[in-house]
């Protein structure tokens, strides 16, 4: 039987060199024309931290390479392809079943990612051939609107953007609001940094969140369907349109559709980069055509939405879960998770976790279990010290609160939110200060600037912040944070102003005598804020290349060529050159 | 029909409503790589959203410039990923490389650089995205080769 191979092509893949290897993965099977092959491309299986990723699948077995680069293909095209003996030495999977990396799919539960990594994302044939749209058929030719709603209420299905709403609940709305122009919105505006999952589910499945958007629509009664996707990722863009275009083609979508008279219509709209356009209703002014300020509700969207109409804007995540409980019943959805939180959660785990990518796991696993047994621990193995959940609206959650399960009250409980899915793992070496300040200047940056609590009220914190990091901080300092967050909750009107503190203050709750230290002793724990600490040189390692010396920008070291150098604390402006220039690793922070 | 300069007339024809702005600033923008002045006239035109209506939008979305960029955009992704792995120590570098100080782009008119909220490439951070190349994991090294390599490129054709 002619072998399979598979590249995985997704933007991961590609900047770490994908294209190159199928490109010469081409050139192979152009030199062996005799021997039957086919050459596919996929989307992201989650295993960024190894890629680029080729899969060879003989038909019987499939074989998962990692960390692929042009000459290793070759010798893999070799042994493996053309001699049958798999190259042990860089295969990581065996039948996504066993291998060295087996650990990293041992708990995951995939649901949204179900298809990603295993078909080709611009081909509808994949598609079908895993039972895709199959959900819309049998929605269009065995259910009512109203029984989509009941089977997507009873999954316990809440909205995978963050807010956690029941999908169900919202569907209900939207489908009792008077009218018959109504619209869906699928918000791919994913603006939390360090979130990735809207990404690599768009990239490398849309059209299971196409099917998700069809569903919808049929159960409220709409006939338009946008999906909003930010313009930084062109990939994802590139594949909607393609998807549609294809599904036009064959009468899939569109007018009449599957011979039904059910009609829909998908646009792709692409945001200009606005932060605050995740949110709904600012959302809905970005498709209008204007500036991207969120409005006072209610009016909720589902009573007066886009173009003053009943909308339904559900997140990609939410979306790509429904065809599958539409195929598979709300009980079978329900029976994975917690009590109230139902299902799975794709999580992008970043920072400092051995293994960094894409996961989906099924709720009420704890963070632990995510960072531990999926993620492998901590990049050399230094101490867990917490992570960030729910970015720059979300928290911090210590180690000491690591058996916490993902539920969305649990989480909630801690001052954290689930979030969108976004999960930066951090260690020893992170400044909670820092990290704290790093999110308020993100949150002061994105402020539409309507409510002038978040408008100035973040600034003003801001400014704090960068006090505190840069060694000037004030003891009454914590005291002010604490007395204009709360301010700022309560007077702003959107989600941006309303959670923008909480960063802040969760570090403050967890985190406090790192506050205290920068504050009082002048001195960061971590060893990482550079106006705190002191710039060294290790005799040990360095080696007098005098690379240092020369870069200086206020002449500080000084040293013989070949001999170890030495910093003169006093003129040191701690700008943190030397320690990027040296090529030995022998400038260190203390 | 009016003839216009920065958009087709067959766009212009489809592109009658408020809701049309910020596609048809897109195009503009893809095209010429910002958005002139009279480019906003005759969006103004086309949808009949007032001018100043049109240029509040232009400065309220990150992705609209009103200067012309460099050949080479590059972005540097600020997002936490990155930032926990120590992107501002390449932007540091990048700026003092190419001799940034008070703008954003170089003299040559080669690149344009700046920092971005997030990519979306977390797990390989730090990032950047030099046009739509991605180039992920990088060191100071890497950064100093990449920006030496797109240099030569730039000069070369």
């Amino acid at each position: 039987m002619a072998k399979t191979i598979t590249v995985g092509m997704a933007t991961c893949g590609v900047s770490a060199g994908a294209e190159k290897v199928l490109g010469s993965l081409k050139s192979l099977a152009d030199v062996h024309k005799h021997i039957p092959l086919n050459i596919g491309t996929t989307g992201c299986i989650g295993m960024c931290y190894r890629e680029p990723l080729v899969e060879i699948n003989d038909g019987t077995h499939r074989y998962l390479y990692a960390d692929v680069t042009e000459e290793k293909l070759k010798s893999i095209f070799e042994n493996h392809v053309l001699g049958n003996t798999p190259v042990d030495e860089w295969l990581i999977l065996r039948d996504y079943q066993s291998g060295t990396e087996f650990d990293f799919l041992r708990k995951q539960a995939k649901i949204v990612l179900r298809n990603c990594g295993f078909i080709d994302p611009d081909s509808l044939d994949d598609y079908i051939a895993r039972d895709g749209y199959q959900a819309i058929k049998k929605a269009l030719t065995e259910m009512t609107p109203e029984e989509v709603i009941e089977v997507i209420t009873k999954s316990g299905l809440r909205g995978r953007g963050g807010g956690g709403f029941p999908t169900g609940m919202k569907w209900k709305f939207a489908r009792q609001s008077p009218g018959t122009d109504k619209y869906v919105i699928c918000n791919a505006d994913e603006g939390d940094p360090g979130a990735f999952m809207d990404r690599s589910a768009l990239e490398g499945d849309p059209h299971s969140v196409l099917e998700g958007m069809m569903i919808c629509g049929y159960a409220i009664g709409a006939s338009h369907g946008y999906v909003y996707c930010r313009a930084e990722y062109p990939m994802a863009v590139r594949r909607l349109k393609h998807s549609i275009k294809v599904l036009e083609g064959k009468n899939m979508l569109g007018d009449n559709m599957f011979g039904t008279n059910f009609s829909f219509h998908v646009k792709v709209k692409e945001g200009a980069g606005a932060f605050v356009c995740g949110e709904e209703t600012a959302l809905i002014s970005s498709i209008e055509g204007k500036r991207g300020t969120p409005k006072v509700r209610p009016p909720y969207p589902a009573v007066r939405g886009l173009w003053g109409k009943p909308t339904n804007i559900n997140n990609v995540e939410t979306f790509a879960n429904v065809p599958w409980i539409v195929l598979n019943g709300g009980e079978k959805f329900a029976a994975m998770g917690t009590e109230k939180s139902k299902g799975s959660k794709v999580f992008a785990i970043a920072g400092k976790a051995k293994r960094t990518g894409l996961v989906e796991v099924p709720m009420g696993i704890s963070i632990k279990e995510i960072v531990f047994d999926v993620c492998g621990g901590i990049k050399g193995d230094r101490k867990f010290k917490a992570v960030q959940m729910g970015g720059p609206s979300g928290g911090c959650i210590p180690s000491s609160h690591a058996d916490t399960k993902i539920d969305y009250e649990e989480i909630m409980k801690l001052g954290a939110i689930m979030g969108s899915g976004g999960m930066i793992v951090m260690d020893e070496t992170t400044c909670m200060v820092e990290m704290a300040r790093f999110f308020l200047q993100f949150t002061q940056n994105e402020s539409c600037g309507k409510c002038t609590s978040c408008r100035i009220g973040t600034l003003r914190m801001l400014e704090i912040l960068e006090r505190i990091v840069a060694g000037e901080g004030r003891e009454e300092d914590i005291a002010t944070l604490e007395h204009l967050s709360g301010y700022i909750k309560q007077a702003s009107s959107c989600g941006l102003g309303l959670t923008a503190p909480n960063p802040v203050l969760t570090t403050l709750k967890y985190f406090r005598e790192e506050y205290e230290s920068h504050i009082r002793d002048k001195r960061c724990l971590s060893h990482s804020c550079p106006a705190l600490v002191q710039f060294l040189i290790n005799p040990d390692k360095c080696t007098g290349c005098t690379l240092c010396a020369k870069g200086c920008p206020s002449k500080a070291i000084t040293g013989e060529k070949k001999k170890p150098h030495l910093i003169n604390q006093d003129l040191c402006i701690k700008c943190g050159k030397c320690h990027t220039t040296c090529n030995f690793d022998a400038i260190y922070k203390d | 029909m009016v003839h216009y300069k920065y958009i087709e007339g067959n766009i212009a024809a489809q592109s009658g409503s408020q809701g049309q702005v910020i596609p048809l600033l897109q195009t503009v923008q893809e095209k010429h790589g910002y958005v002139p002045e009279d480019a906003i006239r005759e969006i103004s035109d086309i949808t009949r959203a007032a001018v100043s209506d049109i240029f509040s939008v232009v400065t309220f979305y990150k992705q609209f410039r009103l200067r012309p960029p460099g050949k080479y955009l590059v972005r540097l992704c600020d997002g936490t990923a990155c930032h926990v792995n120590d992107s501002k120590t390449l932007l540091d570098l990048i700026t003092d490389e190419l001799k940034l100080e008070s703008s954003d782009t170089t003299e040559d008119g080669l690149f344009t650089v700046e920092t971005v909220a997030c990519l979306g490439c977390c797990s390989i951070g730090p990032v950047i995205m030099v046009n739509e190349e991605v180039h992920g994991k990088l060191t100071p090294k890497i950064v100093k080769r990449l920006l030496k390599e797109y240099h030569k490129k730039g000069n070369g054709d």
